[in-house]
């Protein structure tokens, strides 16, 4: 079937911001369906809140909204564009849900919209738990027994009719919200209590546990003729229990026959035909390990984070063939364009074994529970291909980067037998570990597999590497065992480690011998047909089909691994957005990576992809078949920044700010001297490694003072301290890692904290704009409300950032990006640190102001000035409307985490508002958050002593809205004293009714507990904090965040409808101006 | 023990050896099904092949003798890239290097199965040998390589003498309805496992008598008719037109196999009378192959045929794609095709061959893949249906 010809103007949602469920997978199946549609000529109007995507680029849609993503805003854009078609399956659940609520209102019909791709009454029937189970037993597929309730005593009757253990799933909810096992009622009571609170619609589902079974997920694609295929299958090594976005998942299936794998095929086959989905669908199965029995979990009527998976694992693009669908294409008409010979209506078939580690955040919240359970917890993932298990499994362990290379990364040696065998019924993220430790132990395949009920043959495949560990160590290391170490991928630094010799000698044996990476390609096809595109893996005992290639110059670029809290999409803008500057210019380019959620390790962005690990080892392979003439490395965040060096000695140029530039920014001493050159104030400090030398210096600076590692990312391990005895506790912190760098302590500074992103090309500068923080200094930079422009500080302030960041950044010899931040206290501005790299801020701030800063500051990389590019350096001129980036946190994914905000980054994602006023510009920032008051106007206070005064401010505000606060006792007696009526509540421990009981009544919709300076050691405070967060209630840390929501509430209160800004004029108008 | 692979233009793949310890020249191809390892083994298709498959891990679930497809494995020898070290599965019987030496099948792995499958794909499929004689003399080796063909194979994989399945009375005698089977804990802690799901839900074929001439089929041609309620006798491949003619049978199926179609002179000439007697019936794959020849058509060799579970065929009448089975290395050519005898129904969607015809004015169709799958997708099966319906159009005509 050709296209529909009434297709000409697509509406795509987006997902949002980026939280834990639902997170870079949709920017890369947003931005491929982008380009799909552009490609068949459609006109493409965007929307999304989040401002760090690719997909909301001016080159990738026509218009693009960053806006809230509401029903009201839509309708809005709908109003605006008049689009005929709306395409709401890109955007994970955020946007399916959407283009349900819009669909079931009448508004699409009566303004002329359709639906494309799924329809409305599809989703339903895959979404509603109770018509999902009626359709599946109408075509006989099994579901496990369930029902779905609305209140605790249906749900508790059910459990007693089917038995405890039960499993209890909130419907419409992202990455499982709110879901659980449940062992005894009480721990039911507890789970859906809060499971009917948290679902869309007030409903939770009840089902027999079948947790134990095997997890076999099916990715399926069907066109609007009924052609079906399935993409790949994938196993959880994880059994069924673990969500399978927490699960090690290898792809395809193992340890299942053809009988199994066509049993469940065909299923699939036959749910996404009753479902009558068009475009991509996955479908989770349990397979009973010891039968042919099998339920289906949950299908998924969309592109989602498995689909992203695998169409990296299998080079399908799934995301582009459903877009191609939704306009009417069958699958026999759309060109596999990996092959480019046969069609997408094939099904690939691998010649490898592909695995994937979620990126879980507990080195982020220590404090936090690392059990897993059917609520995801990973903010990210890797993924690995190899032609054997155990290497995938190798090389996507040390792809983490969560100082972990081989299974002994982690050490259970000290426990006995019986302890081990305890320890691995907690199912946690160390159990590939614990399992390791008791292979070595000696404890038999199956009593592993029935506490773990992984499957023997992955155990196997686990010892099969602690053999080779003991193998090395035993000696003598002969160039066979070498070779077959290397086949298991075992990288040379463990070898060294295990054999007692240098790297530096393991890597020479192995070329004396010719041990070598073979790069092979991802082609869909086993090699059948001929592939003409360049997707590599490595393996080892193999011939490579890696060319080099010298059309002309090439660069390397080093993308930035698995999202992580610090780390995120932004910088897979910036790679990839680096890419494609290199390729206009008459680059050939490389990009390696190792994230399958990403743009950037898409086929068609580089020329060439590797899908590697990113360590100095895994690089050398690649650079010695590339010999590319240069790296970028400040594009890819702290992930690249790290392999500087190493490169350095592969002889491989770093384009851009050199090596001994970085190190100057980031070496204390160097660092000094330059300020002192420069005559830039900054705090005053040290370096220290120990908690004596800690302690001496934070004496004499005078507490509070910073602490924190060097070369970190977001933050991380940073501390504000007051005493003694929390410089030891921070220090201990820290040093659980071997430290490479000094430990800094500053002077701690509050004032209003700046931040710049500019490009320099060695002499001048190109500032784009200032940012201004809404908190003051003490809460992470990536954590702040920032605003462009900077709307409350001097003239005078700005041109001192100006000037301070020409001279800092001319000194640092700066060749490309730059990011400072600055505090400033009156009119004093002071330097806090200096990154010669990109940011997080880099894709807001170009979006904003229009300024394309990663294109020129690759051009500046190649050699060209600023001058010559069309622009004036220095500050560009302020926008005339204002643009507010949003941090937007996942804590209630992560039980037990610390939310309240510090010098350590723990936000997910970001969202931006924009608009000509200030206000209004607040209010979409926090509607795109997820802030959505008032409901009931009624509220909690409770704060530390130094924050009363503010607090009487912002509640005597809130007060004016309306609002009904209580508080706890001494914030009650200031709040009533300066004349706020605030009602008294109890704290947790004494009489009801307390605090908590006031929370977990559900009428309040915000709580204001700002936690004592440094580290709370308040059980009530923290208590009060995860009670709310997970219970659905926004709970804010910060005076200025709170000053800041007020700020937006009363604007909304006079607020009309809202305006729309198109990103996209704003990039074409500056072009005009340019 | 080191094993070598030589191929008839001189390129050695140095791996280890695997399975019966003999030496093996055969014809080599590939195959790029992901499971059904065991299924691939038991197909009589592959005699006088050796088979690589393209999937590095092989063996994963050992040997579940009840998925085999006929009764012993078929091809000369075995290509892989690892075997595991142990099986996992609960049905498992035993590992597949057990049924590799129990049966006499040599093999090696731990060669580069991509860079082997690669070659084949450039230069076409090539003979080639497997030993383990690590003195062997390449100019000894060649000209043995180069003399080799599969021959006359379908005598040595059809049955000796016919025999008879009978069609199920219930639906409950093909096992639970798929993934229908309830967990029984009880049953789980005896041992007890579940039989494997059926694939059909409807006995169509309920009083229908059909024949199956036994090229080198699969059993699971048999059991799918006979899962449908067909009564089916099995009959040798050298068996005269007449007597299943005069057998009163409903329908003829004429079942897949090994080697050049054109080796096969005599049996081509008694389907000419099956086809001349104007009976229903549905061919696949070699049985394809011979009703187009018989009628007139013409096959070639093609570069390097079809082996796997993943290519899309296209039924003609319908536009509907499937994904199918497929394991051929020859092919009917469609381009020389009489309309007024048969006209293409189903095409390959990849490379355009023709997958699969439909006779004029004769009750006849035939494809070129394989709808009984086993391994691969079961997406085609509804062709027996669809030949069940045209017997009993006739038988109520």
């Amino acid at each position: 079937m050709p296209k529909n010809p009434n297709v000409k103007r697509v509406l795509v949602i987006g997902s949002g911001p980026i939280v834990i469920g639902q997170a870079a997978e949709f920017d890369y199946a947003g931005t491929q369906a982008c380009r799909s549609l552009k490609e068949e000529g459609m006109e493409v109007i965007l929307v999304n809140s989040n401002p760090a995507t690719i997909m909301t680029d001016g080159d990738i849609a026509d218009k693009v909204y960053i806006e809230p993503l509401t029903t009201s805003v839509i309708e809005e854009i709908i109003l605006k564009e008049k689009p005929d078609s709306l395409l709401p399956n890109m955007g994970g659940q955020a946007g399916l849900n959407l283009g349900m609520e819009l669909d079931e209102s009448g508004f699409l019909k009566a303004h002329g919209v359709t639906l494309l791709g799924t329809t409305a009454a599809t989703i339903k029937k895959a979404e509603d738990r109770l018509e999902f189970k009626e359709t599946m037993e109408k075509i006989g597929e099994p579901c496990a027994p369930s029902l779905v309730v609305e209140n605790i005593e249906d749900g508790v009757a059910f459990a007693a009719q089917i038995g405890y253990p039960v499993v209890l799933r909130p419907a419409y909810t992202l990455g499982g919200s709110g879901g659980g096992i449940a062992h005894n009622r009480a721990e039911l009571e507890e789970i859906l209590a809060n499971g009917l609170r948290l679902s869309r619609v007030g409903q939770v589902l009840v089902e027999r546990c079948i947790a134990g079974w095997k997890e076999i997920e099916y990715e399926v694609m069907r066109d609007s003729a009924g052609n079906c295929i399935t993409v790949c299958n994938m196993e959880n090594i994880d059994p069924v229990g673990v969500h399978t976005g927490d699960s090690i998942v290898v792809a395809p299936s193992q340890t299942l026959s053809d009988k199994e794998y066509q049993m469940l095929r065909s299923s699939a086959l036959n749910i996404i035909n009753e479902l009558g989905i068009t475009g991509g669908c996955n479908v989770q199965f349990a397979l009973h390990p010891t039968s042919f029995e099998y339920c289906v979990i949950e299908v998924n009527p969309r592109v989602s984070r498995s689909s992203a998976l695998a169409s990296k694992a299998t080079g399908y693009p799934i995301a582009k063939v459903a877009a191609k669908i939704a306009l009417g294409y069958t699958l026999d008409e759309i060109k596999n364009a990996i092959t480019g010979k046969t069609y997408a209506s094939f099904e690939p078939t691998l010649d490898y074994c592909v695995v994937k580690i979620p990126r879980l955040p507990f080195d982020k919240f220590i404090t936090a529970k690392r059990t897993l359970t059917t609520q995801m917890k990973a903010t990210g993932e890797v993924m690995s291909i190899c032609n054997n298990f155990e290497g995938a499994l190798m090389k996507a362990i040390r792809s983490l980067e969560q100082h972990v290379d081989c299974l002994r990364s982690y050490d259970f040696s000290a426990l006995t037998k019986e302890e081990l065998i305890d320890r691995m019924k907690i199912v946690d993220d160390q159990r590939i570990y614990l399992i390791a430790e008791a292979v070595r132990k000696g404890i038999d395949y199956d009593t592993i597999h029935e506490i773990t009920m992984v499957d023997v043959w992955f155990i196997d495949k686990i010892a099969i590497l602690t053999e080779m560990e003991a193998a090395l160590e035993k000696g003598p290391l002969t160039v066979e065992l070498l070779r077959e170490a290397k086949r298991l991928e075992f990288p040379d630094n463990v070898i060294a480690r295990l054999t007692g010799r240098t790297e530096e000698e393991v890597r020479q044996m192995r070329y004396d011998n010719g041990i070598v990476a073979a790069f092979k390609m991802v082609d869909t096809c086993a090699a059948e047909f001929a592939a003409s595109t360049p997707y590599y893996y490595s393996v080892f005992g193999s011939e490579t089909e890696a060319v080099e290639t010298h059309p002309k110059k090439k660069v390397l670029v080093l993308g930035s691994g698995p999202i992580r809290i610090g780390q995120g999409i932004e910088f897979d803008y910036c790679s990839v957005h680096a890419t494609w500057a290199f390729a206009k210019e008459g680059y050939e380019t490389v990009i390696i990576n190792n994230n399958p959620e990403t743009v950037s390790t898409d086929f068609d962005i580089a020329d060439k992809l590797y899908f590697e690990p990113l360590t100095p080892e895994d690089v050398e392979n690649i650079v010695r078949v590339e010999h590319p003439d240069g790296a970028v490395v400040q594009f890819g965040g702290q992930t690249a920044i790290k392999l500087t060096e190493s490169l350095m000695k592969m002889g491989v140029p770093i384009l851009g700010t050199k090596a001994e530039d970085v190190d100057a920014a980031e070496d204390r001493e160097l660092f000094d001297r330059i300020l002192e050159e420069t005559q830039i104030p900054r705090a005053a400090g040290g370096t220290v490694y120990t908690a004596e030398e800690a302690k001496e210096v934070a004496n004499r600076l005078g507490y509070p003072v910073l602490v924190r590692p060097s070369y970190v990312l977001g933050g991380q391990g940073m501390q504000i301290a007051i005493s003694d005895q929390e410089i030891e506790e921070f220090m201990a912190v820290i040093n659980r890692y071997e430290q490479d760098h000094p430990i800094l302590v500053d002077k701690y500074l509050q004032g209003k904290e700046l931040e710049v992103d500019a490009v320099c090309d060695g002499t001048d500068i190109l500032i784009p704009g200032i940012m201004e923080h809404i908190e003051r200094t003490g809460v992470h930079s990536g954590d702040s409300i920032s605003v462009y422009p900077a709307p409350t500080v001097s003239d005078k302030v700005k041109e001192t950032i100006a000037d301070y960041s020409a001279r800092l950044a001319r000194a640092l010899h700066v060749v490309g990006l730059i990011n400072i931040q600055f505090i400033a206290m009156d009119d004093e501005v002071y330097v806090i640190e200096v990154n010669p790299r990109s940011s997080r801020t880099v894709p807001y701030i170009s979006k904003v102001t229009g300024i394309p800063i990663v294109d020129l500051a690759t051009q500046v990389i190649i050699g060209r000035k600023i001058r010559d590019l069309g622009y004036e350096p220095g500050l560009q001129p302020a926008a005339d409307y204002y643009a507010i980036k949003m941090p937007v946190f996942s804590f209630e994914k992560i039980r037990g985490a610390e939310i309240s905000l510090g010098p350590e980054m723990k936000s997910t994602g970001e969202c931006l508002g924009i608009a000509k006023t200030f206000n209004e510009a607040l209010y979409k920032a926090f509607l795109g958050a997820g802030v959505n008051l008032p409901k009931h106007k009624q509220m909690i206070i409770t704060v530390k002593d130094a924050d009363k005064g503010e607090a009487i401010e912002v509640a005597r505000r809130f007060e004016k809205l309306g609002y009904i606060i209580y508080a706890t006792r001494s914030t009650a007696a200031a709040l009533n004293e300066a004349g706020v009526k605030a009602r008294k509540v109890n704290k947790i421990q004494q009489e009801s009714p307390t605090v908590m009981d006031l929370i977990l009544g559900h009428k309040i919709d915000l709580v204001i507990d700002t936690p004592t300076q440094g580290r709370d050691k308040n059980r009530d405070g923290f208590l009060i904090r995860r009670t709310a967060i997970e219970t659905g209630v926004n709970c804010i840390t910060a005076m200025d965040t709170a000053a800041a929501l007020v700020t937006s509430l009363e604007n909304a209160a006079s607020q009309g409808r809202m305006t729309l800004t198109d990103i996209a004029t704003i990039a074409k108008s500056r072009a005009h101006k340019g | 023990m080191k094993a070598f692979l030589i191929l008839e233009d001189g390129t050695v793949f140095e791996g280890i050896h695997i399975g019966a310890d003999r030496e093996v020249v055969s014809e080599i191809v590939f195959n790029t099904s992901m499971a059904g390892y065991l299924e691939v083994l038991t197909d009589p298709s592959y005699a006088g092949q050796a088979v690589c498959m393209t999937y590095p891990l092989i063996g994963n679930y050992g040997v579940c003798r009840e998925d085999m497809e006929s009764r012993r494995p078929w091809p000369d020898g075995l290509i892989v890239r690892e075997l595991s070290r142990i099986p996992s599965n609960f049905r498992c019987d035993m590992t597949i290097q057990q049924f590799l030496e129990e049966n006499d099948v040599p093999g090696i792995a731990g060669i580069d199965t991509r860079a082997l499958t690669k070659l084949l794909r450039e230069k076409g499929t090539m003979n080639g040998m497997i030993t383990t004689d690590a003195h062997y003399r390449m100019d000894e080796v060649l000209p043995r390589l180069k003399a080799y063909t599969t021959g006359r194979v379908v005598e040595l994989v059809t049955c000796k003498e016919p025999y008879t399945l009978h069609g199920a009375a219930a639906l409950s005698d093909n096992g639970p309805i798929s993934g229908s089977a309830r967990f029984d804990r009880e049953a789980y802690e005896k041992g007890v496992r579940e039989k494997k799901p059926s694939m059909v839900r409807a006995l169509n074929g309920r009083g229908l008598k059909v024949a199956l001439l036994d090229l080198g089929a699969k059993d699971n041609i048999a059991r799918s008719l006979a899962a449908r309620g067909c009564d089916v006798t099995v009959y040798p491949a050298g068996t005269k037109a007449q007597e299943i003619i005069e057998g009163g049978f409903d329908g003829v199926m004429l079942s897949n196999g090994p080697g050049d179609p054109k080796e096969c002179p005599e049996v081509i000439a008694e389907i000419r009378r099956l086809y001349d007697a104007d009976l229903t019936i549905f061919a696949i794959c070699l049985g394809h192959q011979l009703m187009a020849l018989a009628a007139g058509a013409d096959t070639y060799k093609m570069k390097y045929g079809h082996r796997g579970g993943n290519h899309p065929v296209k039924d003609l009448a319908t536009g509907r794609v499937y994904i199918s089975s497929q394991n051929h290395g020859y092919v009917v050519d469609a381009d020389r095709l009489d309309a007024s005898v048969a006209v293409p129904a189903f095409v390959n969607v990849n490379d355009g061959t023709n997958e699969g015809l439909s006779y004029t004015g004769k009750n006849i169709f035939t494809v070129q893949f394989h709808p009984e799958a086993c391994p691969g997708p079961q997406d085609s099966g509804d062709l027996f249906d669809r030949f069940i319906g045209m017997m009993k159009e006739v038988r109520h005509a």
